[in-house]
């Protein structure tokens, strides 16, 4: 029913402002469509606003609610700008779901370290969202947090609500503190050394600029964690999303199709190697 | 890797005088392709629409070396004696520019649009350029879920194979195995020899033709001729690529101070990839109609050598030459091997000769992968 090739349209159903450039479009397909949509964790969809662009784009929702799908979108450049203008009744052009998203058969069982930095990191919300809602199947649950500004902090009434959650832990941190922040302030790699993880029990899901994720694979690593155990979600120019315009590629690695999220031993070599 | 000289797909050839071979032309125009053929234009061989074969490029030969292509023109009657022009079989199945669908506003919809073809028979192909067409066609996964324009386009061909009889300076294809005589991927095969060509089928498509060609048998000798000029044109071969083995180091010598040594010469122009046969990588643009009313998507061949290529927005992440050319190589030549199972290179050399500073591939990869200069 899908055709990779093709965009389908589907209409902005509702349009949620979540920080000063950051914005949810909920999006339904036609009837039809929307039916046979099925997605994981961690896929991305090509969106095409009209006339102007098609940018990729994660999903953020949990597989089940599977009668819309939701975009958190950063405004960057004229596509997302002009994404961000629509309102609802608009329409877009969606084609997806591509790519590899996270690891949840190797998940089940364990602890989960969800470790996320940079606005948003809406690849792994759509994991925590997962998590959260089939709660027993994980053990414990550590999410850090890590923004720029504290007033970054999108999602703040879901973090609040997971807390609530059996045996889940959240450390959030901000370089710059505004007022009323309950958190730390500095860097999300600084919270590792907060918590205590089993390194056999745990797979660690990461999410965010590339230099903070190398420190967090470093100490990681430094904690026993096997490399085998820590996944990421990667970031470039993605043009097709079907593994043929050729410009995500890092080393032999197509990252609109083998990833967004890999496996930190498949791309130990090219991880932080400049020009890659 | 092994050398191309006796091909692996059996030929029952048959033999077509050198005065016959109007017949050819006259079934293949009748039967209803159009013919795209070889001839001299603007100093190169280039492939053009002709219906007759007196065009095609009687006694010319080429000479290739890097950043060097030049036809000479001699007495013989041969007309295959050349090696290839600038461009391979990609533009005729992967084209520079397309257009992928129309969008229209109101109402917002898509619309495909497929290319418009017509079914055509190319006379003189390459066995590097047939390698290389097979390469794109799991590329644009022409088995399982087939790019439809490159399909579409893909299908409309009829393929005429002829065996390279001598090599230019820049060919190595007999070092990746995918030369100079054909081994598959053609619907027609020839061999040229001083008297007439050898012609034979290799699928039901060819056979159609061939069969209308009222061949004679041919002689031992003509079929040892064949044999000769294939084993004679890859003899020729000085250049070479390492083993696929080897290549695959070359992502451990991603430090190399040879990188940088080729990053002085290149212009990061792109001739390379707009020459290649295989290179396939494309940009896509949304071009909107002066109305507002409707716009296409279209698509065109982009360049690992362009900035823009590995733009993030905010970063590129090859933002200089040097990571350019490394990623043109390591993609070609190591990469290609995880991602098809053999490199991305067929030999053909166009990169060498179509360099404007002549940089060529063949001594750039050793010297990369020679153990003692190794800078880290």
């Amino acid at each position: 029913m899908f055709d990779p090739h093709m965009p389908h349209v589907a209409v902005i159903d509702r349009r949620i402002q979540e920080s000063s450039t950051i914005f949810t479009l909920r999006l339904q397909y036609d009837w039809e469509v929307q039916q046979a949509y099925e997605f994981d964790p961690g896929q991305f969809n090509m969106v095409t606003l009209f006339g102007v662009g098609e940018i990729p784009i994660s999903i953020v929702n949990d597989p089940l609610d599977n009668h819309y799908f939701d975009h958190t979108i950063r405004v960057v450049g004229r596509v997302s700008d002009g994404l961000s203008k629509l309102q609802p009744g608009d329409r877009v052009g969606i084609r997806g779901p591509f790519g590899r998203g996270w690891p949840l058969a190797r998940m089940k069982g364990k602890d989960i370290l969800l470790i996320t930095g940079g606005l948003g990191c809406a690849p792994l919300v759509s994991v925590i969202r997962f998590i959260m809602r089939r709660r027993e199947y994980y053990g414990r649950i550590h999410i850090l947090q890590g923004v720029k500004h504290s007033d970054d902090l999108i999602w703040r009434e879901q973090y609040d609500e997971w807390a609530k959650l059996r045996d889940v832990h959240i450390l959030l941190a901000a370089d710059v503190v505004g007022k009323g922040w309950k958190g730390q302030q500095g860097m999300v790699t600084e919270l590792i050394s907060q918590i205590s993880v089993r390194p056999h029990r745990t797979v660690a899901l990461l999410c965010g600029p590339e230099l903070m994720m190398l420190t967090a694979i470093a100490n990681l690593r430094d904690m026993a964690l096997a490399d085998g155990s820590i996944w990421f979600s990667m970031e470039r120019n993605m043009q097709c999303g079907i593994g043929q315009c050729g410009h995500c590629q890092i080393g032999p690695h197509y990252v609109c199709q083998d990833g967004p999220v890999f496996c930190y031993s498949d791309l130990a070599d090219f991880l932080g190697a400049k020009g890659f | 890797m092994n050398s191309q000289i006796h091909p692996s797909v059996e030929r029952r050839p048959g033999f077509l005088p050198r005065s016959s071979l109007q017949t050819l032309f006259t079934v293949l125009l009748q039967t209803g392709y159009k013919i795209y053929g070889p001839q001299v234009r603007d100093g190169a061989i280039q492939f053009v629409y002709m219906d007759d074969p007196e065009s095609l490029p009687m006694g010319v030969t080429n000479e290739q070396q890097p950043g060097h292509y030049r036809l000479t023109s001699g007495e013989s009657r041969r007309l295959f004696d050349w090696n290839h022009g600038p461009q391979a079989l990609k533009p005729l199945c992967f084209a520079p520019r397309e257009v992928l669908w129309l969008e229209g506003a109101a109402p917002f919809a898509f619309k495909r649009t497929l290319p418009e073809v017509t079914q055509t028979a190319v006379i003189g192909v390459r066995a590097c350029d047939l390698a290389a067409l097979a390469i794109l066609d799991q590329h644009f996964e022409l088995e399982m879920r087939p790019d439809p324009h490159y399909r579409q386009r893909r299908d409309s061909l009829l393929l005429i194979g002829v065996d390279c009889a001598q090599s230019a300076s820049t060919c190595f294809c007999a070092s990746t195995g995918d030369g100079p005589a054909l081994d598959g991927g053609y619907d027609i095969g020839m061999a040229e020899l001083d008297e007439g060509f050898l012609i034979w089928h290799q699928s039901d498509k060819g056979q159609a033709i061939t069969d209308q060609l009222e061949l004679r048998a041919a002689t031992d000798d003509q079929l040892e001729a064949m044999l000769q000029a294939t084993t004679r044109a890859a003899g020729q071969q000085k250049r070479h690529l390492p083993g696929s083995e080897e290549l695959q180091q070359l992502y451990k010598r991603l430090e190399h101070s040879h990188w940088d040594q080729v990053a002085e010469r290149c212009l990061a122009c792109g001739n390379c990839t707009a020459v290649c046969p295989t290179c396939f990588c494309y940009q896509v643009e949304h071009e909107m109609a002066l109305s507002g009313e409707s716009a296409e998507m279209v698509r065109s061949w982009d360049s690992c050598f362009s900035p823009t290529h590995s733009d993030m927005g905010h970063f590129q992440v090859r933002n200089n030459i040097k990571y350019r050319y490394r990623q043109w190589m390591t993609h070609k030549l190591a990469g290609w091997q995880v991602q098809q199972r053999r490199i991305g290179c067929t030999g053909c050399g166009r990169c060498i000769a179509w360099c404007p500073v002549g940089i060529d591939l063949t001594e750039e990869v050793t010297a990369v992968l020679e153990e003692g200069s190794l800078d880290v």
